[in-house]
């Protein structure tokens, strides 16, 4: 068993470990890993100063919330003065002189940050295959084939990855339809999305803006709640930042469910899955049930449209962010005879082929003549599912989905971009709709690979969220 | 022939809006530093920056709704415009398109004979780019990325203009009303006002032609050079039995032609979304309304009350409204003293302009003259001094050389107004004069003249000159 935050800092508070210690330990893993999970490792020398001022407050008896903490962080993250990449080469040189809010939250309540996390480039992509740095491995192998290398999911797969291997006690993801809940499911751990709208974009390196969110992957749902509460902050420079009043997620995370708790299982999720899905969520159900937890089965009417409309949403807002990396002003410039061939060529050669798709979609969808019947009309079907989302959820409390529709596949399996996005047809709907969606380990597939279930709240229910999700956690626990 | 021809001319103009801060940034918003000083992370595009909206701007939309007649709209949507450009750090310039805070507002110009009505479609807001420099190096361009993000309101008219005198009047009427409401700084060299011209011809009566639009000008004289040699164009090419082709020109300020920029066929295809980092404007109507006593008097309500009030000549009263610094220097004199508005405004328009230009002043410099012009005005006025000596005092006392009546003193212009002097000069002067004053007897008319510029010599012209045409009148008639 990994050890979680609150047992860390026992171990910290009681001196059996000193954050220097902490530090080598987790630094030591991350260096002999080889599964590609970092971009980038951040040598003890380059953190001694916050590591020897974290051990002051241990030794002062005031340690911070997450104090002396290693944590990952996903390479879209700006960090100032660390290399900060999107895993793409076209921001392969770049240092931000600026911390994003996210991670200065971290930061003022004393984590140590070890390195930057693997990611698909610009966080598109569901198996952690498009990144420049290469692809990243999951530490899962398949019970029937051990030498087979398998994706972590994507796209914050180098955060899972690094999380599962041990070389961080956490790291901090994005999620835009389903980069975070997705890694966590095919890796084994834990995986929170919160509301849009929670925790500031503001310094997260932009893929579709109104789908982006930031959020932990972790060991266990209390170490997400620790996380939570550090990051989730409203920010007056994200205007989408809402000004709601945040709670405390950690100190009720043990205790029962204060209501009498109805859950939904969309039927129409479950059509053609695989035995061993049907199992995740039959075991969830049967675990939670004895806890007095009602379910019943509702019905989406929208589901088979959300992944056509997050692929035409989600590349028409890339494309217009992605159109600032144009090799002018920071990042890498290949030179051209005109202004138009160093367009031309930076951008051919700085983006990988998913990216380069994916703005070729947004800019085709957003184009004259299109835009009514691409972009225009998938906000109206986004309205949509949004209300197909309200609709259950005045009648739940929760909602309960598969994460994946498949265990982790062999690394180049999918070539195919069409099977490849229909990884994530359980969790963009969530994120077209804004809500709060966690992933937890639910148990085993046939092959020995770890699967998740997803729980869904209202908005800004994470708090309740986090409390169920506990309470499955314990149940279903399957560690090895 | 051109006689047959008429233009028709649509106005877009953009208006620098004169916030201490840039639209969605917290850059200083200012003219004329180093390059590249007012930047920062949002303005030079770096990865994951954010804009914020800064409501000044948004203010200043709606007193502008407030002046020029507009609809103001509660709700407004900010949409990205999406072109490569190195003066554009985003990638794409953040506009309102399809919903923007201002539409369907109008004002009147003066026009050949009478009033014209211009009206104007939509105001929105809008980033400003930065500028791209050619001309330091041979082989590279610079950027300057200060004016990046400036708040711009593009003011949209429809084609009602029909000449380059009326394009002139309905910029300068934009430009003085944006100036009184103090949200523009009107100064065209600096770019604070441009206009791009949209122009097409047609035969009188007949279905509007093919436009072209003329970018960026940012002068009256350009303006009008530029609208007449395009005019010659279109018509030379309909004339030689050619096609107006739809294109974006320049104008070649030292040619004084326009020429083409791109074609229709090349014209960008902007890509126009909501911008997903921002919430649309919705204003509640006590946002809307707290505005409105902001607005202030605006030029046609002082003509109406100079005219009305203070009983000015409609032409005089004008040339002081053209500039609200003026209106301004105005009404503090006559708030500060009993001379009538009427007298004040002749000297204001005549000799306390001419100073101004003379000494290339600005009319804010004399704001702490005022009590000073007006004393000396009382002084003219009450005929203490005659109106030459004030002409003389004026430059001293805007100088700031003296107090108007030390002045008098010193230099010994106060006016004989004593009767009991006057009548014995006078007197003297009309010995010997027998002739003439039968000739005045007789009826003429001019002997008068006469002999009040022989008694003014007399005084060495410090003689009241009413008290002695009465004066002799009560004699000669005798």
């Amino acid at each position: 068993m990994k050890n979680s935050i609150s047992q860390i800092k026992k171990a910290l508070i009681e001196k059996k470990i000193s954050v220097g210690e902490l530090y080598d330990e987790y630094l030591a893993k991350a260096k002999s890993g080889n599964n590609n999970s970092f971009n980038l490792v951040i040598d003890k020398e380059n953190n001694i100063s916050s590591i020897n001022y974290s051990q002051n407050r241990y030794d002062n008896g005031n340690p911070l919330p997450l104090d002396g903490i290693p944590l990952g962080i996903k390479d879209l993250f700006c960090t100032k003065g660390i290399r900060t990449t999107a895993s793409s080469k076209i921001l392969s040189n770049f240092i931000p002189n600026y911390e994003s809010f996210v991670t200065q939250q971290l930061l003022n309540d004393g984590s140590i940050f070890i390195g930057k996390n693997n990611c698909d480039e610009f966080a598109m992509g569901s198996s952690n295959e498009t990144s420049y740095f290469g692809p990243v491995i999951n530490p899962w192998k398949s019970k029937n084939s051990q030498k087979d290398n398998l994706v972590p999911g994507g796209s914050s797969g180098g955060s899972a990855a690094a999380v599962a291997e041990g070389s961080c006690v956490a790291s901090m993801g994005t999620d835009t339809g389903g980069s975070i809940r997705q890694p966590a499911s095919l890796c084994g751990i834990v995986g929170l999305k919160p509301t849009f709208g929670s925790c500031s974009r503001w310094g997260i390196v932009a893929f579709a803006s109104s789908l982006d969110q930031a959020g932990p992957l972790t060991n266990c749902v209390e170490d997400a709640a620790y996380i939570l509460n550090s990051i989730n902050k409203h920010d007056f420079n994200d205007s989408t930042c809402s000004n709601h009043q945040r709670e405390d997620y950690l100190i009720d995370i043990n205790n029962s469910l204060e209501n009498k708790i109805k859950i939904g299982i969309p039927s129409d999720y479950l059509e053609d899955v695989s035995e061993d899905i049907l199992n995740q969520i039959d075991n969830t159900k049967k675990a939670l049930s004895k806890h007095g937890i009602e379910f019943v089965d509702v019905e989406f009417k929208t589901t088979e449209y959300a992944l056509s409309t997050y692929y035409i949403l989600a590349p028409a807002e890339a494309s217009s962010n992605l159109a600032r990396y144009d090799g002018v002003r920071y990042g890498v410039r290949e030179d051209g005879e005109s202004l138009d061939d160093i367009y031309l060529n930076s951008r051919t050669k700085g983006f990988g082929d998913e990216v380069t798709r994916r703005i070729l979609i947004g800019a085709y969808v957003l184009s004259a003549g299109y835009y009514d019947a691409y972009y225009r009309q998938a906000q109206k079907v986004r309205r949509l599912i949004k209300n197909d989302f309200q609709r259950i959820l005045n009648e739940v409390d929760f909602i309960l989905t598969p994460t994946t529709p498949n265990e982790a596949f062999k690394i180049g399996d999918k070539l195919d971009p069409i099977s490849m996005y229909k990884n994530d047809i359980y969790t963009v709907p969530t994120s077209l709709a804004g809500l709060p969606g966690i992933s937890i380990p639910s148990g085993l597939s046939k092959n020995g690979l770890p699967l998740g279930v997803q729980f869904i709240g209202n908005y800004f229910k994470e708090k309740t969220l986090l409390q169920l999700a506990a309470l499955a956690e314990k149940e279903l626990s399957f560690n090895e | 022939m051109s006689n047959n021809w008429e233009m028709v001319i649509g106005l877009e103009v953009h208006a620098q809006l004169k916030t201490s801060s840039k639209l969605f940034s917290s850059s200083p918003n200012q003219f004329g530093s180093e390059p590249n000083e007012n930047v920062n992370f949002i303005d030079s595009g770096m990865p994951g920056m954010l804009p914020v909206m800064n409501f000044g701007c948004i203010e200043m939309a709606i007193k502008t709704g407030y002046a020029l007649n507009f609809k103001i709209n509660k709700y407004s949507v900010f949409e990205r415009k999406n072109y490569f450009y190195p003066d554009l750090p985003q990638g794409y310039q953040i506009s309102q398109f399809e919903f923007p805070i201002l539409s369907e507002g109008y004002i009147n110009i003066d026009s050949v004979d009478n009033q014209k009505k211009i009206r104007i479609e939509r105001a929105h807001l809008e980033q400003d780019a930065g500028k791209s420099i050619h001309d330091i190096d041979p082989k590279y361009s610079f950027i300057d990325l200060n004016r990046v993000g400036t708040p711009l309101l593009e003011i949209v008219s429809y084609p009602d203009l029909s000449s380059a005198d009326e394009v002139i009047n309905y910029m300068s009427s934009l430009r003085q009303l944006l100036m009184y409401i103090d949200v523009c700084d009107g100064n065209m060299q600096e770019g604070s006002l441009r206009a791009d011209v949209n122009l097409s011809v047609r035969k009188k009566g007949q279905e509007l032609g093919t436009r072209c639009e003329i970018k960026n000008l940012n002068s009256f004289k350009f303006i009008k050079q530029a609208i007449e040699y395009e005019f010659q164009r279109q018509i030379n090419i309909i004339d030689g039995g050619g096609e107006i082709e739809q294109n974006t020109m320049l104008f070649d300020t030292s040619t004084g032609e326009t020429r083409a920029m791109r074609s229709k066929e090349f014209s960008h295809d902007y890509r126009y979304f909501p911008d997903p980092d921002l919430l649309p404007v919705n204003l509640s109507q006590e946002q809307i309304d707290k505005i409105k006593p902001l607005v202030g008097e605006l030029p046609q309500d002082k003509l109406n009350k100079y005219v009305h009030n203070y009983s000015l000549d409609k032409e005089i009263a004008k040339i002081i409204i053209a500039e609200k610094q003026n209106a301004n220097l105005f009404e503090k004199m006559i708030s500060e003293t009993t001379v009538k508005p009427k007298f004040i405004a002749a000297w204001l328009v005549g000799d306390i302009f001419a100073f101004i230009k003379e000494n290339n002043l600005e009319v804010n410099n004399l704001n702490d003259k005022t009590k000073d012009i007006t004393d000396l005005l009382r002084l003219i006025s009450d005929d203490v001094i005659s109106n030459k000596a004030g002409k003389e005092i004026l430059p001293k006392v805007l100088n700031g050389e003296g107090k108007p009546s030390e002045l008098v003193k010193e230099l010994g212009l106060e006016q004989v107004s004593d009767s009991v002097e006057l009548e014995k000069i006078i007197d003297d002067a009309l010995v010997g004069e027998e002739e003439n004053i039968l000739k005045f007897q007789g009826g003429s008319d001019r002997v008068l003249g006469y002999f009040v510029g022989k008694c003014l010599k007399a005084t060495k012209g410090k003689g009241n000159p009413k008290l002695i045409n009465k004066i002799l009148l009560e004699r000669l008639k005798k």
